[in-house]
């Protein structure tokens, strides 16, 4: 029975880390699909978020809710700045120097969020308390729940937005074929810009969400982003279902792997199933199989 | 070309302020490395601010033997490869005559076979045994060794009759010389260590490991760590409704550990310097008049308490003005008159160095306190 | 003069101009910043080859200058063997992991790429933290011993900076000559475009994969000479964080450009000397240099220094055309 209730754990605990990796995975793949582009920077989103609303909240002093509102704000704004002073100018540029842009603007953020906010670890308060939650033995806290619920929410809004929506059909548009897009009267260009408004807003809502659990210091974002994207290819780059099953799976399989092998290479495991999903089958376990044209 | 221009108009400008106060006395050069930022920035940032406070205060009152002392810190980001270039720096172009710091043990490691060679006195803030096992002649070290720490804990953990425990350590250079130092004294107190489990400095959860323990035999977990890990353990350990003793090490010795693990940080025991906890220490300790005044010190200029941390560098800067004071002019008659030092109170402890032992403490550096409603309480 | 002529020339002048800078800086402290200047001279040179010509990310550049460091430092401190022989052994270990992962990881195009080479560079990482009975761990190796030949015992400045830069400067020619070589000309094509490359029978695969090789090579070279300079390594000089300075120092420089990365390394590699002022700033620096060198020059610094040296020569000689 006690190996039951440790395996219970484990599953429990992969699975509240696979909904992180899932929230921040779903930036990567927005971004993605509308664009082309790997943002290397949206690890730093989900760190923004976090340290926004702890200095709205702790400096500022105003109560939850409006600190959240404007934490997610001011990353959208730090967003949409990023892509057009950085991204724009550079739609015809090689992957190469696309790469290295988004490293660029990953490592400036991160630096000014040291100069600014310093180099401390800071506890945000619980939505709703610290107490654990029983589930057949094994416990999760409140602020699970509220990612889980977060997580679905998300889903269920992508699902909507890009399946329902003009403005979504028109992304996913511009992500096929952008030339076809504008050619029907789509704009290419708002179409990004708005791709890195919801990837940021998302963002910086997992990493607020995440902030009362894992604490946020100004480099929480790098392994984060990483994981978020291991979790992203490993979903096949979907917006919807596929990232979310991608990053549960990463999830368990981290936590199985550091519960029943060793933990101290836990992160080891996470890139370790990166390079063999990108090794065999780099299109992602969720998606079926396309072919590149030449 | 500007790099030259840059230290002829500092030289000009230090000479000319130098002219004003002391026309002829030329200043004592100390180099100092700290590891202000990266990892390791709890520690470096304390210790240099601590370094500059006094020596502005020696400064203040006229310096020594009235020469004015002039510290030059240099940032090793924790980077052992910057702290070789830093002491090669202060050596080769600022001249020092003595170097106080790095922060952590891998720097120190770093850079002792430099100024062993170049024979210019180091006073290291880390902690790490090997720095000063086995002797070297010219390093000598004011953080008490994580050896004293073990033993305190394991002191306590065998009056409370307890044998199996669960040990939890970071994977970085505290952490693992924790590990080390727990699984060499744990046959010495009776200790059995039946789950040794380890976890990365940027983790942010330890459910897994807290779990195998939970439900192994061991009646207390001692967690090796320094901030934010351990305060996850904590706030964890809580979640799993893990209910057998948790015990932390000096590495946690600041409120920042308390404010970061919440309600999980009641009734946790750790070693410490005395400094935490230094206006509950009874008239009689001989370190209570330096502490509090460290203390109080540091928070005038600093705004925050003084810690366990900054008080490294507060050791080494005061064995240093000793040392010059009795007699040092050049390196080497500062590292004769750093040996010859015994019983100086300092933040961390009584010193007293020998040719054989230059980290100069013995396991009374360290008390035993307990977390209770957020704050320290010494236990007698 | 021909091109190929002058193209020596210029090489003969920077050797000579390396060679005799240690005579104006007898005991200087910046003669040990130099020798670090080297190391990483080196080591972009390395990349460089993989980044600007092959036009192959990887992030993941300082596993095998650790992986050099490593095998060196435990296998002389253990085993007391030839350092000489250790530093070739260790380059052959390090060549054929990269021959072995070059196959999978390089059929791995744009960010899949970096992603690969990003997840490779932290598990060596991770390897060197964890393995603590080999590495020592997070706490470090120490007590590597300098290396010698005979009687001369590389462990001042002097002898360092010679037994750096001279390795430097020999490996500074061999990528210089291999870019002017039907193997150069193959990889600029398959940086354009592989497809096309392919096409006109260019085996890009193999290619791609021995220029990952060379490249490992040369990084586990300078991170065994390293490892016998330093006499003490720990896992934090080999991870993520060295592995952007060394994109960044090929990039500052200038892809493709082997002098770039000798100025890309230099600039990185005392840059910080000036920022000692500054302290925490040089993170936000380094953000901003890759973000504004690929936005305005991609070329990089010898690829402006190019363009104004270009632009000066044509108008001279438009200025003594319109005179004739």
């Amino acid at each position: 029975m006690n190996s039951f209730r440790q395996l219970f754990q484990y599953i429990l605990s992969g699975l509240s880390n696979g909904a992180i990796y899932a929230l921040i995975g779903f930036g990567f793949a927005i971004i993605h699909n509308a664009t082309g582009i790997i943002n290397f920077a949206q690890g730093e989103f989900v760190m923004l978020g976090g340290m926004l609303a702890l200095f709205f909240l702790t400096i500022l002093k105003l109560p939850l809710v409006p600190s959240i509102v404007l934490a997610i704000l001011v990353s959208t704004i730090v967003g949409m700045s990023f892509e057009r002073l950085a991204i724009r100018p550079l739609k015809n540029a090689k992957p190469l120097n696309l790469i290295i842009i988004t490293i660029g603007a990953s490592i400036f953020i991160r630096g000014m969020a040291m100069l600014i906010w310093g180099k401390d670890t800071h506890a945000l308060p619980a939505f709703s308390g610290n107490d654990p939650l029983y589930i057949a033995g094994a416990t999760i806290l409140p602020q699970h729940l509220w990612i889980f619920a977060l997580t679905i929410l998300i889903i269920i809004a992508s699902r909507i937005f890009f399946n329902y929506s003009l403005v979504g059909k028109a992304m996913r548009a511009c992500a096929y074929n952008p030339q076809a897009a504008s050619l029907v009267g789509i704009d290419v260009k708002i179409m990004v810009l708005l791709s890195f408004v919801i990837s940021s807003a998302i963002g910086s809502m997992a990493g607020i969400i995440i902030a009362p659990l894992t604490m946020t210091s100004y480099d929480v974002g790098i392994m984060l982003g990483l994981k978020g994207f291991c979790a992203v290819i490993i979903g096949g780059m979907s917006s919807g279902l596929g990232t979310v099953l991608g990053g549960l799976l990463l999830g368990l399989l981290e936590a199985l792997g550091a519960g029943f092998i060793s933990a101290s290479y836990k992160d080891a495991i996470a890139f370790i199933i990166l390079l063999v999903i990108l090794f065999i089958r780099p299109e992602g376990l969720f998606k079926k199989k396309e072919t590149e044209r030449v | 070309m500007s790099r030259n221009i840059f230290r002829i108009i500092f030289v000009l400008f230090f000479s000319v302020l130098m002219a004003g106060v002391v026309f002829a006395a030329s200043p004592i050069k100390i180099g100092a490395l700290f590891s202000v930022s990266g990892p390791a920035s709890f520690l470096g940032e304390p210790e240099r601010n601590t370094a500059q406070m006094m020596v502005a205060e020696i400064n203040k009152s006229g310096g020594i033997k009235g020469r004015k002392l002039e510290l030059i810190v240099y940032d090793t980001q924790g980077d052992a490869t910057k702290a070789v270039q830093a002491v090669n720096k202060l050596i080769k172009d600022d001249k020092v005559i003595a170097i106080i710091g790095p922060s952590t043990t891998g720097d120190s490691m770093a850079v002792i076979p430099v100024v062993e060679k170049a024979e210019i006195p180091l006073i290291s803030c880390a902690a790490g045994i090997k720095i000063t096992d086995p002797v070297k002649k010219w390093v000598f070290k004011t953080a008490q060794n994580d050896v004293l720490a073990v033993a305190k804990i394991y002191e306590y953990l065998k009056g409370q009759k307890i044998a199996k425990i669960a040990i939890l350590t970071v994977s970085d250079g505290f952490g693992s010389s924790g590990r080390e130092q727990l699984t060499l004294q744990s046959k010495e107190f009776g200790m059995q260590i039946i789950s040794d489990e380890t976890y990365g400095p940027k983790d942010t959860d330890m459910t897994v490991q807290l779990t195998k323990i939970r439900d192994s035999e061991a009646q207390a977990i001692i967690c090796w760590g320094t901030n934010p890990g351990p305060a996850v353990v904590a706030r964890n350990a809580k979640q799993l409704g893990i209910n057998i003793p948790l015990y932390m090490s000096h590495g946690v010795s600041s409120k920042k550990f308390i404010e970061l693990a919440g309600d999980g940080a009641e009734g946790i025991i750790l070693p410490s310097g005395r400094v935490i906890v230094a206006d509950q220490l009874p008239k009689s300790d001989p370190q209570k008049k330096a502490l509090t005044n460290y203390v109080n010190k540091y928070r005038e200029h600093y705004k925050v308490e003084g810690d366990h941390f900054g008080g490294h560098a507060w050791d080494a800067i005061m064995l240093l003005k000793g040392a010059i004071e009795r007699g040092g002019k050049s390196p080497a008659a500062i590292r004769d008159q750093l040996e010859k030092t015994k019983k100086f109170v300092g933040i961390g402890g009584t010193f007293s160095y020998s040719p054989q032992d230059h980290a100069g403490l013995t396991s009374d550096a360290f008390v035993l306190v307990q977390i209770k409603q957020n704050d320290w309480k010494l236990i007698k | 003069m021909t091109k190929e002529k002058r193209q020596i020339i210029i090489f003969l002048v920077f050797a000579l101009a390396i060679l005799i800078t240690p005579f104006f800086l007898q005991g200087s402290y910046f003669l040990n910043v130099l020798v670090f200047v080297g190391i990483n001279t080196m080591l972009a040179v390395a990349l460089n080859l993989l980044l600007g010509y092959a036009g192959q990310i990887s992030l993941g550049h300082a596993a095998f200058f650790g992986l050099g460091a490593y095998i060196s430092s435990i296998l002389t401190t253990r085993f007391s063997l030839d350092p000489w022989l250790i530093i070739i052994l260790a380059a052959v270990c390090a060549a054929a992991l990269a021959f072995a992962i070059g196959f999978p990881i390089l059929k791995l195009k744009g960010h899949y790429l970096a992603m690969a080479t990003l997840g490779l560079g932290i598990i060596m990482y991770i390897v060197f933290n964890e393995t603590v009975g080999w590495t020592g761990g997070p706490s470090g190796l120490s007590g590597i011993p300098n290396l010698h030949i005979g009687s001369w015992i590389f462990d001042n400045d002097l002898y360092n900076y010679y037994l750096i830069w001279i390795i430097t400067i020999i490996v500074m020619l061999l990528s210089i000559n291999l870019s002017r070589s039907r193997i150069g000309r193959a990889l600029r094509a398959i940086h354009d475009s592989e497809v096309a490359a392919r096409v006109m029978g260019v085996n890009a695969q193999i290619l791609k994969v021995q220029i990952f090789t060379v490249s490992a090579l040369i990084s586990s070279v300078a991170g065994s000479l390293y490892a016998h300079i330093m006499s003490f390594i720990s896992p934090v000089s080999f991870g993520f964080n060295f592995s952007v300075e060394l994109v960044t120092m090929v990039v500052v420089g200038g892809l493709g450009s082997i002098y770039g990365s000798f100025l890309g390394a230099a600039i990185l590699t005392i840059l910080p000397e000036f920022l000692r002022v500054f302290r925490d700033l040089d993170i936000v620096i380094y953000g901003l240099m890759l973000i504004l060198m690929t936005m305005f020059m991609p070329g990089g610094l010898i690829g402006g220094i190019q363009s104004i040296a270009e632009n000066a020569y044509t108008k001279l000689k438009g200025k003594t055309n319109s005179n004739a």
